[in-house]
């Protein structure tokens, strides 16, 4: 620990209103209320994966951008952590094809073995 | 042009992105423990989307029908089995602490020490609290259930090895997160950071509500799907 002011260029920090964050959280209220309902109510195929996925990316949406103020951090940041995480599209990709080619040669080879 | 001369600040998004990016300059107009934390989130994001892909991986592979979490997960209260019960009950203990994490992040910047404190312990505690419900989940799956990682008696035997190792890690992280926030707590109300400014409190929240983003994740993927 250096002593050195290193925050007083950044003083001020991440200021922002209170009344956003009550908005946030109780949008994160609302929105996980409405993700347990899709199971409390038995929604199946893909209707279900469909509201499962947009509750999850609106939550995580609300709690990186305001929770985590990543709207507010300069362009360079969000640039260097957003474009690795297109590798972990690629990598969901790739898996998925290799689990269906795992699925089809069990039940080719293995009849019904795990 | 070896010394380009300084973009015009009018000159739009991409200009002064690559200008940001150009040699001998300072890309990351942040301060060094911030940019670490994210540098450091977006590490820990790539862990635990692997481990999500190789579930992802094994449920699809898996010819035994997989275990219906909603039944798994019940919990009897009064007479009735209520599905997922304890899940959403973390869910959204998680919520309140990333909510009151938040706030810490407010008052530490107005520098109101008290309520920073205050905050940031009732933070620790709901985290605690959420440890505390995963250890009773654990133990009734392990005990109850007969869930191991190598076998179960309701189907897919990838299903134990793939709960265990999502939710023990996520649990680590919110364990570590528990005491990161305490020790971040006192020492703030000993007035160790009045001199250096109280950016300490927001780095904490990146990882508090890290820990509450991953959750949102394997609530959608493993207990929902």
């Amino acid at each position: 620990m250096s002593g050195q002011p290193e925050t007083v260029s950044h003083g001020e920090g991440q200021q922002h209103p209170i009344g956003l964050y009550f908005k946030v959280w109780i949008l994160l209220f609302v929105l996980s209320s409405m993700s347990y309902a899709v199971d409390y109510f038995h929604f199946v195929g893909y209707l279900r994966w469909t509201l499962i996925l947009v509750f999850m990316f609106l939550k995580a949406g609300l709690i990186i951008t305001v929770f985590m103020h990543f709207a507010w951090e300069p362009s360079t940041l969000k640039l260097a952590l957003g474009l690795p995480v297109i590798a972990i599209v690629v990598f969901i990709g790739f898996m998925a094809v290799e689990a269906d080619y795992t699925f089809l040669s069990r039940l080719t080879f293995m009849s019904g073995g795990t | 042009m070896a010394n380009t001369p300084a973009v015009n600040a009018k000159s739009g998004y991409w200009q002064s992105l690559v200008n940001d990016w150009g040699a001998d300059r300072e890309v990351f107009k942040l301060s060094w423990g911030k940019l670490m934390m994210w540098i450091f989130l977006l590490s820990d994001t790539f862990i635990f989307s692997v481990f999500l892909i190789g579930y992802m991986n094994v449920r699809m592979s898996a010819t035994d029908s997989w275990p219906l979490t909603s039944e798994v997960f019940a919990l009897h209260v009064g007479g009735a089995d209520i599905p997922l019960l304890l899940i959403a009950i973390m869910t959204f203990i998680l919520i309140t602490s990333s909510g009151t994490m938040a706030m810490a992040v407010n008052c530490a910047y107005q520098r109101n020490k008290a309520a920073t404190f205050k905050l940031m312990i009732a933070t620790a505690i709901l985290g605690a609290s959420f440890v505390g419900m995963q250890v009773f989940e654990w133990s009734k799956l392990i005990l109850d259930e007969g869930v191991r990682p190598w076998s179960n008696p309701m189907g897919a035997a990838q299903f134990g090895s793939a709960f265990f190792m999502i939710t023990g890690f996520h649990g680590v992280h919110v364990s570590i997160g528990v005491i990161y926030l305490t020790v971040v707590a006192f020492k703030v109300l000993r007035g160790h950071y009045d001199e250096r400014g109280f950016q300490i409190v927001e780095i904490t929240g990146l990882y508090w509500h890290f820990v509450d983003l991953v959750w949102v994740f394997i609530f959608a993927f493993f207990y929902l799907w």
